[in-house]
């Protein structure tokens, strides 16, 4: 199968990425040939076969609802590009009226 | 004496008998590095300060007679894909080129509770996605045994470095082949744990439901000591089991007679390398003559699994991803008349790598809607099937002994160009991957002066079983020994 740029185009947006021509071009290429290849697990009958999501048996692990103080907040609100007064800033996304 | 080229178990013999000081094997390895690192370039950061502060410390307690770890004072590398507290931690990606996490993941922090010195963070393919480390955003690192050739991935930072003695034992992750595939291609020891035995709290995400944190070794015998301390349950990584630790450097020390050894006959396929076809039977014979049995298995899903783990991988990688956004950490592209959305756009458009796109691309078509099912979905139930192959096997068989790679380290640009050439390279490595099982990796030959490594697989939880008979295959064999000529 072939995957057109405007299929591209859609995945980009969907994923938030910016593309340029030259790497939408290519994606069209590589993604096709990898989505091919994928072809080959249609022809197993998997109809009665669980899916495995993941191995450890594990479900639900709970612990105490309790607030733990991890010590660092400040310094993890300073990792962000812009922060003031323990918050991070973004730019506005609703106008005044 | 170069002190670097000590073994772990080497290391803590000579501080324990006081025949050499924590500082000089530090001093020792910093040499190495700036002797060879502008050839093999393993290193994104060094820790030299910080290093040379805490080997000063450990001699002091060794001095006043306070009892060690067999970890404390000795440098271990670190692959760039742990969070270190106060040092730079990238994942190889030109999005987190200048991020310092104020927070240790767990497996650092608790060689950092035995003491260890940190020498610095280990180059690897942008956020582990790749086997060459050729997809690192800064440089690609080279293979110690010749310079014009990859030294696997994406853990190739830390085989290097330790196959060119630039440190005593390394960390590194496996998802589909990442410890295993560079153990082989830089003639070093490497595991990858079963999944849950480990705790993954604080290493950067790449496919949650697969990635595992293991460790390299230049003996067996170092990696039971090394993951005695790094295995066990954490409370912050829900996905690790309560089950107890084996002492693993007891387990080791008993003889392999009697023990059943697996040769799946999928794993010996077409177009594999001679050296590598010779690598496995000749290890299989010698293993035999140690007392273990080697019966033919059959694995009959390996071929698809590929497959589904190159759908299961991007999905959970489209999503892992989504947190660098440029908001809340790394890098972020702004400009004042520009909205909330062109920061996500250009933040990720110009910090991501080729193979990270690519990735997050397929991944985002196979989770989008109308897709799930043919793709995700589909590809969770050949998870079940390359599982159940295993289970199967394991019923008859205590290991099983397989190669780990088609061919020994290949050039630099060879596959880059070709995204599933590169993809099929961890047809050996990815279905203990998918069935959540350990695998060992240990040097058993050579062609043309490159190692060859054999994969040794083992049931979930029974690391101390593969790594017995990796240890006993080293006792009688001298490949782990060979080492690169710088």
């Amino acid at each position: 199968m072939k995957l057109s740029i405007q299929e591209v185009e859609h995945i980009a947006e969907l994923a938030r990425l910016r593309l340029t021509e030259a790497e939408k071009e290519k994606y069209s290429e590589q993604l096709s040939n990898i989505l091919g290849y994928f072809e080959k697990l249609q022809s197993v009958d998997t109809s009665d076969v669980e899916p495995t999501s993941q191995v450890t048996g594990l479900t639900n692990i709970m612990r105490e609802d309790a607030v733990i103080e991890s010590g660092i907040s400040d310094e993890l609100v300073a990792c962000s590009p812009e922060h003031s007064e323990g918050y991070v800033k973004i730019p506005k996304i609703f106008e005044n009226k | 004496m170069e002190l670097n080229k000590l073994t772990l178990i080497e290391s803590f013999e000579g501080l324990r008998d006081k025949k050499f000081s924590s500082l000089e094997i530090t001093k020792d390895c910093f040499k190495q590095i700036k002797k060879f690192d502008d050839k093999v370039k393993a290193y994104i950061t060094l820790n030299e300060d910080g290093a040379l502060v805490k080997a000063k410390e450990v001699d002091k307690k060794i001095k006043s007679g306070e009892s060690i770890s067999p970890l404390a004072g000795i440098p271990v590398i670190v692959k760039d894909l742990f969070c270190t507290a106060g040092l730079k931690t990238t994942g190889a990606s030109k999005i987190l080129e200048n991020y310092i996490p104020p927070f240790d993941a767990t497996a650092v922090a608790k060689l950092k509770n035995e003491d260890a010195v940190i020498l610095g963070k280990v180059n690897c393919d942008e956020f582990a996605m790749g086997g060459s480390t050729e997809n690192s955003g800064f440089f690609p690192t080279h293979n110690p045994w010749d310079l014009e050739r990859v030294p696997g991935g994406s853990s190739g930072g830390s085989a290097a470095a330790l196959s060119a003695d630039m440190g005593i034992y390394a960390l590194g992750t496996d998802t589909g082949g990442s410890i295993r595939e560079p153990a082989s291609f830089c003639g070093t020891s490497g595991i990858k744990v079963s999944y849950g035995r480990v705790s993954r709290y604080g290493v950067l995400a790449m496919t949650s439901s697969l990635d595992t944190i293991g460790t390299f070794g230049k003996t067996v015998e170092d990696i039971a000591v090394i993951l005695k301390y790094m295995a066990g349950r954490d409370e912050k990584d829900s996905t690790t089991l309560d089950v107890p630790v084996d002492n693993y450097s007891e387990e080791i020390k008993k003889d392999i007679k009697g023990l059943k050894v697996g040769l799946p006959k999928e794993y010996f396929v077409d177009g594999m390398d001679e050296s590598v076809r010779d690598a496995v039977l000749g290890a299989a014979k010698k293993l035999e003559e140690m007392g273990a049995e080697v019966i033919d298995i059959n694995l009959p899903h390996t071929d698809l699994a590929v497959a589904a783990y190159y759908i299961i991988c991007p999905c959970e990688v489209s999503s892992n991803m989504a947190r660098f956004d440029g908001i809340k950490y790394g890098f972020s592209q702004r400009d004042k008349n520009k909205d909330l959305l062109d920061i996500y756009l250009d933040s990720r458009a110009n910090g991501f790598g080729a193979e990270v796109k690519r990735r997050i691309m397929i991944g985002t078509y196979a989770l989008s809607a109308g897709y799930y099912d043919a793709y995700y979905k589909k590809a969770m139930q050949i998870r079940t099937l390359v599982r159940q192959d295993f289970d199967e096997a394991f019923k008859d068989v205590d290991v099983i002994l397989t190669p780990v790679a088609p061919t020994p380290a290949y050039k630099l640009g060879e596959k880059i160009g070709d995204p599933l050439k590169m993809y099929l390279e961890d047809v050996f490595t990815i279905p203990a991957s998918l069935a959540g099982i350990c695998g060992l990796v240990v040097p058993a030959g050579l062609a043309n002066n490159l190692p060859v490594g054999i994969q040794l697989l083992g049931k979930r939880f029974d690391e101390k079983t593969v790594l017995r008979a990796g240890h006993q295959y080293q006792l009688v064999t001298d490949w782990h020994k060979q080492r690169p000529k710088l």
